[in-house]
């Protein structure tokens, strides 16, 4: 809108959101589901902690990791474990990997005017023992896919998970012939997401990686670079 | 806390995801945030090109270009598609690309953008993907909640109606739907074209999305009523095929689906740029 001296006044925006930063990814393969995520958490050209966790585990059989804004994440996360443990003690069994991908949608969604400002990725193994990844958007679009990859590191990562698990663009192997191990996956992320932290700078200090198959979950972490 | 002026479900009464044990967790209202114009909030915030252009006049930033209202937005929702979808003599067919766009960067290319709302009726996603996927699963309850309590199925005309009466009861707000309603009921083969400005329309053919001239010009020229079962589904292919090839917006996989009096069937599901150079080789024969 224009004043009364003919100059274009900027209108004053309220804009609560910040990024923080991060990148995540995850990996299914036939029995199994590998996730990670980095640890830093960064405002603009700082980096406000090395250490701020984006993994949460909500069942045996499911994690969610989330880049984006870490209080949105928080909160999340922090609504998200709860509603897992109320329907555990409502129902007498944990969560299943899909209903949990459901409710994070419609969480996601609920917030559809206000939205949490996180990019999730749910991996887990279904009912049937099959590894999945489930991804979203910010407002809560839900897909079923064998690998994601979301945050300030995704552009860089998903070309590799699209050529080394899609097996996309590649003529020197065919599709019948090769299987997703669970050594293979595991060596893939932790490759993929140092890749990112060489060439992203909100990417680095350490990482979260866990192995989810039917005997449950098991985390490890190792570190990236520092600088 | 704003309430909407919508209901999404009559039964479920909770205003506000709480955590007390009375209530069922479901919420019938999107939670709306507590400033003083949240609308234009929510419209500013998240980038999908529909509303900029309707709200040109409504918002401060009408001096503005609007490619740089469409880069201040924050959060980019996935978006850009092409769809399509006739009713013929034998049924409907519906046919769908996969690509789901965030800005420039392709988020996905296996997107499912066909919705079962029930066996004999199918709904397409067109616009933004998170609000259509809630919008027509809801559609899908509510659909299914009606049959129960009349003891009969819906038909494709109530059933795009309840979808237009919620959706524009949310006109404004920034939402981006643009789905078609196909499906067939006893008034034979029908189709409806929803759209979250609150419009809603009959015909016998539609496309919707980016990519919609391009699948216009082949499905306008090749539609006929009295096509066969083979041509027909045939045409829905080679419209979202040429669609894909000259929109960036639309792409990764073609699927066809067919309605007819015993409900819907997934036809086919085919990459699309390996589709197009098999029609190249097809036509290349036939010159041949």
């Amino acid at each position: 809108m224009e004043t009364y001296l003919g100059e274009k006044q900027q209108a004053r925006q309220w804009s609560p959101y910040i990024n923080n930063g991060g990148s995540c990814l995850a990996v299914a393969g036939d029995d199994f589901a590998v996730i990670a995520s980095d640890t830093r958490m960064s405002l603009g050209y700082s980096i406000k902690t090395r250490y701020s966790t984006k993994y949460l585990k909500i069942t045996e059989k499911c994690s969610i990791v989330s880049s984006g804004m870490q209080a949105d994440i928080f909160t999340l996360h922090k609504v998200l474990k709860s509603r897992a443990q109320i329907y555990e003690q409502k129902h007498g069994k944990p969560m299943s990997t899909d209903a949990v991908a459901k409710l994070v949608s419609r969480l996601l969604y609920y917030r559809r005017f206000f939205p949490y400002y996180t990019f999730n990725i749910v991996a887990g193994v279904d009912e049937d023992g099959v590894g999945c990844v489930f991804s979203y958007d910010a407002i809560g679009t839900l897909e079923r896919v064998k690998y994601s990859a979301s945050g300030s590191g995704s552009s860089l990562i998903e070309p590799v998970l699209d050529n080394q698990v899609a097996l996309k663009n590649r003529n020197d192997i065919k599709k019948e012939e090769f299987k997703l191990t669970k050594e293979y996956a595991i060596d893939l992320v932790k490759d993929a997401i140092t890749s990112a932290g060489e060439r992203d700078i909100y990417t680095g200090d350490f990482v979260e990686i866990s192995v989810i198959d039917l005997n449950g979950t098991h985390e490890d972490k190792f570190e990236l670079r520092f600088d | 806390m704003f309430t909407l002026g919508s209901v999404l479900d009559n039964e479920l009464k909770s205003t506000v995801e709480d955590f007390s044990f009375e209530t069922n967790f479901s919420t019938n209202q999107l939670m709306l945030p507590n400033i003083e114009k949240p609308f234009e909030f929510a419209q500013s915030i998240i980038g999908l090109e529909k509303d900029l252009q309707e709200n040109e006049n409504q918002l401060m930033f009408h001096q503005q270009k609007k490619e740089e209202r469409k880069e201040r937005a924050l959060i980019k929702g996935y978006k850009g598609t092409t769809t399509l979808a006739f009713i013929y003599e034998k049924g409907t067919v519906i046919a769908v690309d996969s690509r789901a766009t965030s800005g420039q960067y392709i988020a996905s290319q296996s997107v499912q953008k066909v919705v079962p709302i029930n066996s004999y009726m199918l709904g397409t996603l067109a616009g933004g993907a998170a609000d259509c996927q809630f919008f027509l699963a809801h559609l899908g309850r509510i659909c299914n909640l009606y049959e129960l309590r009349n003891n009969e199925t819906i038909s494709v005309a109530a059933a795009s109606k309840l979808l237009n009466n919620i959706l524009y009861s949310y006109r404004n707000y920034g939402l981006s739907v643009g789905s078609m309603i196909c499906g067939y009921d006893t008034r034979g083969p029908q189709l409806y074209y929803i759209d979250s400005d609150g419009s809603r329309l009959k015909n016998s053919l539609f496309s919707v999305g980016s990519g919609s001239p391009f699948a216009y010009g082949v499905l306008d020229a090749g539609y006929r009523w009295d096509l066969s079962k083979e041509e027909a589904l045939d045409l829905g292919r080679r419209a979202i095929c040429a669609a894909t090839f000259k929109d960036s917006y639309s792409g990764g996989t073609i699927k066809v689906y067919h309605i007819d009096e015993n409900g819907w069937v997934k036809i086919s599901d085919d990459d699309a740029s390996e589709l197009w150079y098999e029609y190249e080789k097809k036509e290349k024969k036939e010159k041949k």
